[in-house]
């Protein structure tokens, strides 16, 4: 077995593109569940609109990357609007019941074949961030010890790292101000938030626009660093991805979400890595190579099962303040 | 216990006023007319006039199920009646959503105490600062906004904690403290926004004796700093204690008003408590 392949591998992955998408999808979801307590279970579709606005406009439209950006943005925000309107004063349980549909819904849209001439069907937009990496400063990638990047790669990752930092901050100075102690006070209970005269409904929407804001800075790092939108990229799978960095890291954190992401890319290609090492060398002769593919996450999934066992609430947070409760 | 001038005063305004159902008041605070909420086929209150006299500790008393809960929630915009209008300090309220309600200064707590219990007891008191400039998110992001205004909050809620005697549970997470603190944290944090008009759903439930006494004490002490206080009660030996008025529900109506010591001798009163036929005064062995 190559344990510096191994590492090399986790280690550039747990700090990687992967790790900075997640990152920001969390951290958007944090200001969503882990303050205010809604369960955005659609996050996937605040990342899809917004990669999608940057391509179309830049790809289709032909207008600049800058442009582009500003326009997922808004779409982001549009987004929330529309979850928001109907859901906010159902109770919480509604809101995951549309964010789990939207998100399918955008994404079925996007790849739709009567839609092709705009979003390009399941083949999606392609090559529309050349004015981003004309901006590289980097003159030659990276190899410092087991972190290796490509010069373009390290421009996305060096950005997006920055992007988080900047999320982070916002985060904190957003939640130890009164607007937080609204949004925590709301998680707890917003019956008593109205009686003390604030309006629940608005800090709801608020608390939706800014998370999927956040979160939609993941679906610019997406787009930017393939060159490329693909509808198939913005699955369920995305959205519960994040949930479990979220969770792994610890909700309600500031720096939870980005310590899950960076764990759970690490321990993703760490099993994977292994397990295919392992079957390579003959350590392992009951699976073959392309099994380890689906064996990686179960052996993930039983990871956060034990994490979710014995710490509840995540490796930062607080027990006091969020748990979930699984007995 | 010692008359304050502040009791007599309430007590005084109450005396000419009429001792029957929807009795006007001389200064009313609060007026609500035609008050009416069904569900489904029940009609879970039906209120055709009640005012409540400023200054004044009001008890609203019933049996179970005869729609006080319920006709807090439609004055305080918890619910929405089927008809009905009344008035905050002649304000119409009919529509108004609760936290508008909360600001106009007629504030409310609850039967089951909604303490936020993971936030501490500091940050339920400043979540009930009014007008706050750090509550706009990009207002929030800047310290120096609002660092002012909140540091003369934490003052103002260290006050009232001081004087509700959970000062030394400033920093404790809300859920550590006993019911009866919860209690107290809710009216504490009810005081942080400034009403004029307090209405307690149940204050007294779920609270020890001891602690019990120290409430009133509190109640009282609303009416002493000039506010108006509305509360809904099981207990008759509560509400003969502290309240200037007490007005009596049954089946959704207001069936009686008047006085305290009046008011239990009424037929109406006793029937509703006690059902119909029955002679007995819920007054006696009282020894008042």
């Amino acid at each position: 077995m190559d344990i510096g392949l191994i590492l090399n591998q986790s280690i550039t992955q747990g700090l990687g593109v992967q790790a900075v998408i997640f990152a920001l999808a969390a951290i958007g979801l944090n200001v969503h569940f882990g303050y205010t307590g809604l369960l955005n279970f659609g996050q996937a579709a605040f990342l899809a609109v917004a990669a999608y606005g940057l391509g179309v406009t830049v790809a289709t439209l032909g207008f600049s990357l800058w442009v582009g950006l500003i326009v997922g943005v808004l779409a982001a925000v549009v987004l929330a609007l529309i979850l928001g309107i109907p859901t906010l004063r159902l109770r919480a349980d509604y809101l995951a019941i549309v964010t789990i549909a939207t998100a399918e819904i955008v994404r079925l849209v996007v790849r739709s074949v009567t839609l092709r001439d705009i979003f390009g069907g399941s083949d999606g937009i392609n090559r529309f961030a050349d004015e981003f990496y004309a901006l590289n400063p980097f003159s030659s990638g990276l190899a410092l010890g087991p972190l290796t990047f490509s010069r373009n790669d390290l421009f996305v990752v060096v950005v997006g790292w920055l992007l988080v930092l900047l999320s982070c901050l916002i985060v904190f100075l957003a939640m130890r101000s009164p607007w937080g102690r609204v949004l925590k006070g709301i998680r707890e209970d917003e019956e008593a938030v109205r009686s003390l005269g604030k309006n629940v409904y608005s800090y709801k929407m608020q608390a939706l626009v800014v998370g999927g804001v956040l979160g939609c800075l993941g679906g610019f790092v997406f787009a930017i660093s393939s060159q490329s939108v693909q509808p198939d990229n913005y699955g369920t799978d995305l959205t519960f991805f994040a949930w479990a960095a979220m969770i792994l890291g610890g909700a309600a954190r500031v720096f939870g979400p980005v310590l899950g992401s960076i764990l759970f890319w690490f321990l993703l290609v760490f099993i994977n890595v292994t397990l295919t090492e392992a079957v390579r060398v003959g350590y392992i002769t009951f699976i073959d190579g392309t099994q380890v593919g689906q064996i990686q996450f179960w052996i993930l999934g039983l990871t956060l099962m034990l994490l979710m066992i014995f710490r509840p609430q995540g490796i930062l947070g607080d027990k006091r303040e969020l748990a979930f409760d699984v007995k | 216990m010692s008359s304050s001038e502040k009791q007599q005063e309430a007590r005084a305004s109450l005396v000419a006023v009429a001792q029957e159902p929807g009795a006007p008041k001389p200064d009313p605070i609060l007026v609500a007319v035609g008050v009416q909420r069904q569900f489904g086929g029940l009609t879970a209150v039906d209120v055709s006039r009640f005012e409540l006299q400023r200054g004044t500790i009001t008890a609203l008393i019933g049996p179970n199920g005869a729609g006080k809960t319920t006709f807090f929630n439609l004055l305080t915009g918890f619910d929405k009646p089927n008809e009905g209008e009344w008035t905050f300090d002649g304000r119409s309220l009919a529509g108004m959503p609760a936290y508008k309600v909360a600001r106009t200064g007629m504030v409310r707590t609850f039967q089951l105490t909604k303490a936020l219990s993971k936030m501490t007891v500091m940050q339920n008191m400043l979540l009930g600062a009014p007008n706050q400039k750090g509550e706009n998110f990009f207002r929030g992001l800047i310290p120096g906004i609002w660092s002012g205004q909140e540091k003369a909050n934490r003052e103002r809620a260290e006050e009232l904690l001081r004087h509700f005697k959970l000062d030394a549970k400033a920093d404790d997470f809300a859920g550590s403290l006993s019911g009866g603190q919860r209690k107290l944290l809710e009216m504490a944090r009810a005081l942080m926004v400034q009403p004029e008009l307090v209405m307690l759903d149940e204050p007294m439930a779920g609270v020890n004796p001891a602690l019990k006494q120290s409430l009133l004490d509190h109640i009282r002490e609303l009416r002493e700093a000039g506010m108006t206080v509305l509360f809904v009660e099981h207990d008759m030996d509560m509400v003969r204690d502290v309240s200037d008025w007490v007005v009596v529900m049954a089946q959704g109506e207001i069936v009686a008003e008047g006085t305290p010591r009046e008011v239990m001798q009424q037929q109406a009163v006793i029937d509703a408590y006690l059902g119909e036929h029955h002679s007995v005064s819920l007054d006696s062995g009282s020894g008042s």
